[in-house]
């Protein structure tokens, strides 16, 4: 592992106060990125700005308040567009979070399944086949399993090697004539998995599926360019990329959003209204009904201005080599099994494991205790926990300013896990 | 983080030494409970003769604090009258939502009074009550069962 940091660690750790907390007298090491990521102080900074300097309602109003937050808004639109290669800004429509990027798109098939004028592309029917795979979180899982119950379509999957990558090969059996999508993960929350995508996309396109990406933990770690993975829609969430919460997108290829019936209906998504009926506005105005996260979208052009100084090819190299020296060091650990690809190729700084029979609630607790942050559970990820035959992990993920000296800490205090439990 | 404090050797013995684990026939309650936060999971059985609870089996898989939570649970309230076990289940309760406030009446709750110091981890308490919960349930079903008999 000589493979060498692109990232300047201590400068970036200057940026995040929180950093420098402590949890009882022991400093934080901050291992829990992949729930949701800490925030430099240019992104709080740019908030502030916001907030004390022209803080209004956007698309609204005629003042000079009104007419700086519209530009604030649109311009983060545009700011996350060009950071993820959207042809045009108008590809971007802002959610809630990933969840709910998700929704919106499984709700646009819902509601064209009961529109007979609906395009074709989005009318789903008894026989049709929606395809997810065996490592989604549930935010990937859920609204595709509730489509397919309340349209009669069919929820297949692709099944996950006994390395936690995807088995490629059933892909041409898994995805036939009959798929309408394919949405799966880019990067596998539990098992830190970065899956190759153009295999599944050619498949897809051979087929006509439509095909979307579950990019929320992609878009946060590696550089990632709608264009060039060519496909249809991508999901992903501001709270993950040192953004902050409350903001997501939902990205998609400009014909398809006009062909899209909206998910949430009310103020400002119309073009007209009578009492009996309305005209809906031109995506993605008809995707954001009611007042959008402004200041949130502030913050969140200020997170993709720091990634795009700090450069994503470095992140990915910073993280790729982190990974690396995670697993090299858990693997050391007696009695730690990691639940996933146990080499840092095409795989992120995020490392699940059980270790022997201590049960990762105890394993955190004690962590905790040594200013430890990790993940204990399920991760949002059951059926990932089932295949592996496990109820839970414990799960330590990494980022921009993390360290060899916290993974260290990791594995000392491992040995104190041992001692109360073993 | 005193961890002492919650991970008492009481705790600890009762995680690593399970009293009354196992199912067991005669029962006329069972009850399946889920912690969906980490997926600890408990099937509780209750046997209740008369007025009684005869016995509390139980197969769990989960932390030390929901595996040692079930095995003081099945101490205190098996072979004791229902109406006994309803209260400890009142003040295990009571204790498990104390933050902090309260040691617990040794007389009444024995060892459970170990599990005070949990009720300091709001993330934990869940995991103390799950056991609990599952009784609640199960001696309702097997009231039910019985026709509710119980004066």
């Amino acid at each position: 592992m000589e493979a060498v940091s692109k990232l300047d660690v201590e400068a970036i750790r200057a940026d995040f106060p929180i950093l420098q907390r402590r949890i009882g007298d022991k400093p934080l090491a901050y291992l829990d990125s992949a729930a949701t990521s800490q925030k430099p102080v240019q992104v709080v900074d740019a908030m502030r700005r916001f907030t004390d300097h022209s803080n209004a309602n956007i698309s609204r109003s005629v003042h000079t308040l009104g007419a700086e937050a519209t530009e604030a808004y649109e311009g983060a639109r545009a700011r996350v567009a060009a950071f993820i290669g959207a042809p045009s800004a108008d590809e971007v429509v802002f959610t809630k979070n990933s969840t709910e990027a998700i929704n919106l798109l499984a709700y646009a098939f819902q509601n064209a399944a009961l529109d007979p004028h609906a395009d074709p592309r989005f009318r789903l029917a008894p026989g049709d086949e929606i395809v997810v795979t065996e490592m989604e979180h549930h935010a990937n899982l859920i609204p595709w399993q509730q489509l397919a119950l309340r349209t009669g379509a069919t929820l297949k999957w692709i099944g996950i090697t006994d390395h936690g990558r995807l088995d490629l090969e059933a892909v041409p059996e898994v995805i036939t004539e009959r798929t309408k999508l394919v949405s799966f993960t880019h990067v596998a929350n539990l098992l830190g998995t970065v899956n190759p995508t153009s295999q599944i996309t050619a498949r897809a396109r051979e087929v006509g599926a439509l095909v979307g990406l579950d990019a929320s933990q992609s878009v946060p770690h590696i550089p990632v360019n709608v264009a060039d993975l060519g496909v249809d829609f991508i999901a992903f969430t501001g709270h993950k990329m040192l953004g902050p919460t409350g903001i997501g997108v939902l990205w998609a290829k400009a014909d398809l959003l006009d062909a899209m019936p909206p998910f949430l209906t009310g103020g400002s998504m119309i073009k007209t209204v009578t009492m009996e009926k309305t005209t809906f506005a031109e995506a993605p105005a008809k995707f954001e009904a009611g007042t959008p996260p402004i200041a949130e979208a502030v913050g969140l052009a200020a997170a993709v201005d720091y990634l795009d100084a700090l450069g994503m090819e470095n992140v990915r190299a910073h993280e790729k080599e982190l990974a690396g020296y995670m697993l090299e060091r858990l693997e050391s650990v007696d009695g730690l099994t990691v639940i996933g690809p146990r080499v840092p190729i095409g795989r992120g700084a995020t490392v699940s494991f059980t270790f022997a029979d201590i049960h990762p609630h105890d394993v955190g607790q004690i962590l905790d205790a040594e200013g430890i942050a990790v993940r204990v559970g399920h991760h949002c990820a059951k059926p990932t926990c089932d295949r592996f035959g496990v109820n839970a992990t414990t799960r330590a993920s990494g980022y921009v300013y993390n360290t060899h000296e916290e993974i260290d800490r990791l594995v000392a205090a491992l040995a104190q896990v041992r001692k109360v439990f073993g | 983080m005193d961890l002492d404090e919650l991970y008492q050797e009481v705790i600890l013995d009762h995680y690593k030494r399970p009293r009354g684990a196992g199912l067991r026939e005669p029962y006329e309650g069972e009850s399946h409970q889920v912690n969906p936060t980490c997926g600890d999971e408990i099937t509780l059985r209750v046997h209740v003769k008369g007025d009684r609870v005869a016995d509390v089996s139980y197969e769990n898989v989960g932390c030390s604090i929901s595996k040692a939570s079930a095995s003081v649970l099945y101490e205190l309230v098996h072979d004791t009258t229902v109406d006994d076990a309803l209260a400890r289940l009142a003040e295990f309760t009571e204790l498990m939502n104390s933050k902090g406030q309260s040691d617990g009446d040794e007389e009444t709750l024995e060892d459970a009074v170990a599990f005070a110091g949990v009720s300091k981890y709001p993330m934990r308490v869940k995991c103390a009550l799950l056991g609990w919960m599952a009784f609640k349930d199960a001696l309702v079903r097997a009231e039910a069962e019985t026709g509710g008999s119980r004066p």
